[in-house]
């Protein structure tokens, strides 16, 4: 198919969903900020969509916890919707509180009964803090390589910023980290500018194994807390007046991988 | 049946909330406690069942990874080493989590669930006194005004159950007509009205005429219209002005209209055809592209802060941001800026004046405030500034302002005959009577108690909610007015909107948070996140469906009718009825003395020391220049993705960036520039060049970052003592003129402004005032961000030079400061020069000459130059003796040349620029015929070193040095 569809979905509270549409638009797709209540009354289907993008912001004000109240509406309100998107092979992205969506609702990591085994709780450094972080893929990532098919073929180490107080990505116990390790489906690591794995700032949150990203077990599912959709363009990069000129930001070749990935396979 | 859910971290989980009150306890000198623990409360109401309850707790008040919950089993105090404070919010005041709470308990499939309230319980540990406990609870734990501490063991969260009885019509009128003067002031004084003898001899005399009484809705109607907060009387009265400068004879003069003859003048003036509304509107709008407008307006909201900081900052950013949605059709926020003063954080606490604040206490609420409600809307905040002095204890400045972007055809708007009167977004409640009012008069230690109601609580998801659905309903042409519920609520926005034709208002049909308000409460009520439209009946269903697709509430109350009159009904029962032209025409003319007379300060003698390395340290840890990245970084300032140059820049992304750079149109290259000058210390010895330099460093900040002058608009906001006070006045009027010559001299128009007067203390008959405190905010619409410069040092063995000529100024300067001076000698504008200086440089940029440059202010060329040295993580040799340099401007000889002098004075229009070798004779043929000096070169090392006059080295440091200096006073 030539230009996939991507349903940007919004909410209350939702505020990262026009730069999420727009670097879905500049990879080549064509998305559509939909509001969930769309989807609840019908009037809107996921089903004609091939990509669902969960943007970054405060759904609902972050009340009851971080995603809790959206995470809950796809659970009980979209569940089937959800559920065949995924059973027909299409992808999902979940970017800062859409990742802390994903987590909550238990389609991350992902396991068949849906059960919450991981979390992004707030801080160590006890605020909201806006910063740019390194990131690298983890070598189990690379072991099975292209497992997951956003973040096929990106460089060794990117730059993207990250901006929350929720973030600090923690597991039920340790069988569910080593778990994740072991099936690749950890993502990205807060690392170095070389690639080193290092304590605050560049863990800006106290993760657990530096952990930023991870994915399902298709590799489909994606989410992390930086954002991709911060750095499309050379000009978000926080150095480029000292001469470093890119044409696209690393954020963009996420988007473009999902992208590539829909025209491809569906 | 009720239950009470205690939600707590599980052991090893990091309790955050706990130990940030841990922090803030030693702040307050309590070494006693060991610990703090956090534990979440909720109370439940309704008919569910235990299971139901538990499946709550496990979906959605817990996380099943992190926490642990227990049920009707409240935690306890187990031992005499530990203390068990709970609380939770006062009866009417709204609960923030509950909207969201009941939703998504019926998204669970779970119905009759009634209420949900929250309330926080914190557990500490410790042999603490009770004296002391008090002193947590009340300065840290809540906050009078909105929550309380609920005793235990009491019943389940008693006090946030109460119920609001209902409200019956009972209406009062007051006995204007058999008033004698000494009554008439009472009426006002007992009211919160703030109307002076001849107001109320006014309205006294107009309700004659109509042969009755006025009720108390009329007379609050009257109040709010008329207050200083919402009329500016101030600015548009008469003055009746003297002043006397040293060496000068007394001048005397009348003044008409100081805003007129100042800030609007130069806009009159200057005649630009870029600007497209200006001093009408919320905010003032200014050409973007061919295609759009953008808007900004920047807001103050002191007296709220200073009573509750969370709130009161909260509801200032929520408030501005309703200024640019307001203005027009509707501005799309894109970016925030904030202002603010306070008392320096380690002021004693047994100096506070009684019912005021901790200065610390109040900053950490003021940023938490302008986090929460900046972040959540999801607009950066790239721009700001904070500055510290003792006479801020008791009233701290806090400033917003907003920015937004809106299509050409959207930036006007006309009530029309028959429009449909439609209140969208928040319900109304007893929150934030009496703000306008309140807001024209002095704090007191009563204030506390008297305005309680003049606090506002902030809901930003619900703003949230209500910008996305009114530019759904802007874009879809919907409505043909917008104006937002800011302070005086529905009174103010319908008196606005119906000025010209008349509205009719039935009270009852606006959608209360409780029962129990009086028509005169719900006309008044200055609830936050409520917007008033004016809908064509044609287009009214569309409207209706836009709102509630996206559930937010949107309420016909009424209709903008042909009467000219303001006329308000409670279940038919008029309640108010006013002609809009007494309303907005019959406030007497107000005629105030002002007196100037220039204060002489001791002139501080002392020789200057071979070393000046300790000096320059101080200074970069002076609070008003060091590094604000503890505040910056809780702000989101790159969301919406249009951050070309961000608040912090550097090698490590912590320096100082001069202004910030956003591309509001994604894909576009087209960008805007903020910027804001504030300088309260030269304000101590000469308002007017306190204002010129003001400007000056705005629009230097613009050039700085690549800017040019060609569009740049600047705001004003004055922030004052008394105005009622002679010499205040005398300040404030001497300061109008500054911004106007200062304005005009570059040629840059003033679009919108405010002013916040009665920034005043009282306590007993002693008088606190603020620093007479100007902001100037600058934006500039840029046309090729990719011309942008940053202010850190790039690549060794480049030049560095600087433009601009230094004088002995070190009047009001931080250097001065150090000691505890202030001096004689302020900084002044040549506008003429700084203006040629100016265009020079941002053509430089424009071809790409500079690759750093840094704008010199407070604590001079030194603090500028290590400022790049350090951000750019590379060392600077710098000469003094190659620095252009004179005593005065007029006295251009220099007798006793000083290093000291040379490198911390404050001169205006000055930068630091890094040049490539390359390039050298480029940039100095664009120099040509300005002064500016070749003053060192960039280097390897990691050392800072300045040599003096006489050759030797006066200033020696390593960057780690310079950079830790300048980081650790607010590393917090």
């Amino acid at each position: 198919m030539k230009k996939p569809k991507v349903c940007v979905l919004r909410t209350a509270g939702t505020n990262c969903d026009m730069e999420t549409a727009y670097a879905f638009l500049k990879a080549g797709a064509v998305p559509a900020r939909v509001h969930v209540n769309r989807l609840i009354d019908r009037s809107e289907r996921l089903e004609k969509y091939h990509i669902l993008a969960i943007p970054g912001g405060f759904s609902y004000g972050d009340d009851l916890g971080a995603g809790k109240v959206l995470a809950n509406e796809l659970k009980y309100k979209l569940f089937d919707q959800v559920r065949n998107f995924i059973r027909e092979g299409k992808l999902i992205i979940g970017i800062c509180n859409g990742f802390q969506v994903l987590v909550k609702t238990g389609l991350l990591p992902g396991n068949a009964s849906l059960r919450q085994d991981t979390s992004l709780i707030i801080n160590d450094s006890g605020k909201f803090e806006d910063r740019w972080v390194y990131l690298k893929q983890p070598a189990e990532g690379r072991r099975k390589p292209g497992k997951c098919v956003w973040t096929r073929d990106l460089a060794e180490v990117i730059y993207l910023p990250v901006a929350h107080g929720e973030g600090k990505f923690i597991t039920l116990d340790s069988a569910v980290l080593e778990g994740l390790k072991e099936s690749g489906q950890v993502v990205f690591q807060y690392c170095s500018a070389r690639g080193a794995l290092g304590g605050y700032p560049q863990n800006p949150n106290g993760s657990s194994d530096n952990i930023a990203g991870i994915c399902d077990p298709t590799g489909r599912i994606l989410g992390l807390m930086p954002h991709p959709e911060r750095h499309v363009e050379g000009l978000q990069h926080p150095d480029w007046t000292a001469g470093k000129k890119e044409k696209q930001g690393d954020g963009f070749f996420i988007f473009r991988n999902g992208v590539e990935y829909a025209k491809k396979n569906m | 049946m009720s239950w009470k859910i205690e939600i707590k971290e599980k052991r090893g989980i990091f309790d955050a909330v706990g130990e940030g009150i841990k922090k803030d306890i030693l702040d307050l000198g309590i070494r006693s406690v060991k610990g703090v623990s956090f534990i979440q409360v909720y109370s439940i109401e309704g008919n569910v069942t235990d299971g139901q309850i538990t499946q709550i707790c496990e979906e959605l008040l817990s996380d099943r990874v992190s926490q642990t919950f227990r049920v009707n089993h409240p935690y306890q105090q187990n031992n005499q080493n530990e203390k068990v404070v709970e609380v939770a919010y006062n009866p009417g005041v709204m609960d923030p989590v509950e909207a969201s709470a009941l939703k998504a308990v019926k998204d669970l499939g779970i119905e009759g669930v009634r209420s949900i309230k929250t309330a926080k319980k914190y557990v500490i540990r410790g042999k603490i006194r009770s004296g002391d406990l008090r002193v947590i609870s009340e300065k840290l734990l809540y906050n009078k005004l909105i929550q309380h501490v609920v005793a235990p063991p009491g019943p389940a969260a008693a006090g946030l159950l109460a119920r609001e009885e209902g409200y019956t019509l009972d209406l009062i009128t007051v006995d204007l007509l058999g008033a004698s003067d000494k009554t008439l002031e009472k009426i006002s004084k007992r009211g919160q009205l703030f109307l002076n003898l001849a107001e109320m001899r006014r309205i006294k005399e107009y309700f004659r005429r109509l042969k009755r009484n006025p009720t108390d809705c009329e007379l609050e109607t009257i109040a709010q219209t008329w207050s200083e907060h919402c009329w500016h009387k101030t600015f548009r009265g008469r003055i009746d002005y003297t002043e006397k400068l040293p060496g000068l004879k007394t001048s005397r003069k009348k003044i008409h209209n100081l805003l007129k003859s100042t800030i609007m003048k130069v806009t009159d003036e200057l005649a630009k055809p870029w600007c497209v509304s200006v001093f009408k509107d919320n905010a003032g709008v200014i050409r973007f592209d061919e295609k759009h407008n953008v808007c900004f307006k920047v807001e103050t909201h002191n007296h709220p802060s200073a009573l509750e900081p969370f709130g009161g900052a909260n509801t200032g950013v929520g408030g501005v941001i309703r200024d640019p949605l307001g203005t027009g059709l509707g501005a799309k926020p894109v970016l925030n800026t904030d202002v603010f003063c306070f008392a320096p954080p380690e002021y004693p606490f047994n100096k506070l004046p009684k019912g005021t604040l901790h200065p610390k206490r109040i900053m950490k609420g003021v940023v938490s405030g302008v986090r929460d409600y900046g972040n959540k809307m999801g607009i950066p905040t790239v721009n700001g500034a904070v500055l510290f002095h003792e006479r801020f204890v008791g009233n701290p400045l806090v400033y917003c302002g907003t920015a937004g972007i809106m299509a050409k055809g959207q930036s006007f708007k006309r009530v029309k005959k028959g429009d449909l009167i439609v209140v969208v977004g928040g319900r109304t409640g007893r929150d934030g009577i009496h703000g306008a009012t309140f807001s024209s008069g002095e704090l007191t230690h009563e204030s506390e108690r008297l305005s309680s109601g003049a606090v506002q609580i902030g809901n930003p998801i619900q703003e949230k909610k209500m910008v996305d659905t009114i530019l759904t309903a802007r874009d879809r042409g919907l409505y043909n007015a917008i104006t937002d519920c800011g302070a005086g609520g529905l009174s103010s926005a319908v008196g606005e909107m119906g000025e010209e034709l008349g509205a009719r208002v039935d009270l009852e049909k606006v959608p209360l948070k409780y029962e129990g308000l009086s028509y005169m409460e719900i006309w008044i009520s200055e609830s936050q996140e409520r917007m008033v439209l004016s809908v064509a009946r044609s287009k009214i269903d569309a409207l209706m469906d836009v709102f509630s697709g996206e559930d937010v509430e949107a309420t016909v109350i009424g209709e903008f009718d042909a009467t000219k009159k303001l006329r308000l009904y409670y279940r038919d029962t008029p309640v108010c009825e006013l002609d809009m032209q007494f309303l907005h025409h019959g406030l007497p003319p107000v005629e105030k003395k002002a007196v100037f007379i220039q204060p002489v300060h001791r002139e501080p003698v002392f020789p200057c020391v071979k070393d000046l390395t300790g000096s320059l340290l101080k200074l970069l840890s002076h609070y008003d220049i060091c590094s604000k990245e503890w505040i910056i970084r809780q702000y989101d300032h790159e969301v919406q993705g249009g951050s070309v140059l961000k608040p912090l820049a550097g090698i490590d992304g912590d320096g100082p960036s001069d202004a910030s750079v956003v591309t509001p149109v994604a894909g576009s290259k087209r960008g805007l520039i903020v910027s804001n000058g504030i300088n309260f210390r030269f304000g101590f010895i000469d308002p007017y060049w306190m204002a010129a330099s003001c400007v000056d460093e705005a629009l230097r900040q613009i050039i700085a970052t690549g800017g040019s002058l060609e569009e740049v608009a600047v705001l004003d906001n004055f922030c004052w003592g008394n105005p009622d006070k002679p010499d205040r006045l005398g300040a404030l009027v001497r300061a109008a003129y500054g911004c106007y010559a200062a304005a005009k001299g570059f040629g840059v128009p003033f679009i919108s402004g405010k002013d916040s007067l009665y920034n005043e203390y009282t306590l007993e008959n002693r008088s606190i005032s603020i620093p007479g405190t100007l902001l100037i905010s600058a934006i500039a619409v840029t046309k090729d961000v990719r011309s942008t410069v940053s202010m850190y040092a790039k690549e060794a063995g480049d030049l560095v030079y600087i433009v601009g000529p230094t004088f002995d100024e070190l009047g009001g300067s931080h250097y001065y400061d150090l000691s505890g001076a202030i001096g004689n000698v302020v900084p002044r504008v040549n506008t003429g020069k700084a203006k040629r200086a100016f265009e020079a440089l941002s053509t430089a940029s424009g071809l790409g000459l500079v690759k750093a440059m840094h704008d010199c202010s407070d604590g001079g060329l030194a603090v500028a130059a290590a400022e790049m040295a350090f951000a750019g993580g590379l060392g600077m040799e710098l000469f003094v003796s190659e620095v252009p340099y004179a005593v005065t401007q007029r006295e251009r000889r220099n007798k006793n040349r000083r290093d000291d002098f040379v490198l911390f004075s404050e001169s205006n229009s000055r930068f630091i620029v890094e040049v490539d070798k390359k390039r050298q004779k480029d940039f100095e043929r664009l120099l040509k015929g300005l002064e500016f000096g070749l003053i060192g070169c960039i280097s390897k090392d990691k050392a800072f070193r300045v040599y003096g006059l006489d050759g030797k080295t006066c200033v020696k440091a390593t960057l780690g040095e310079l950079k830790e200096a300048w980081q650790k006073p607010l590393r917090w």
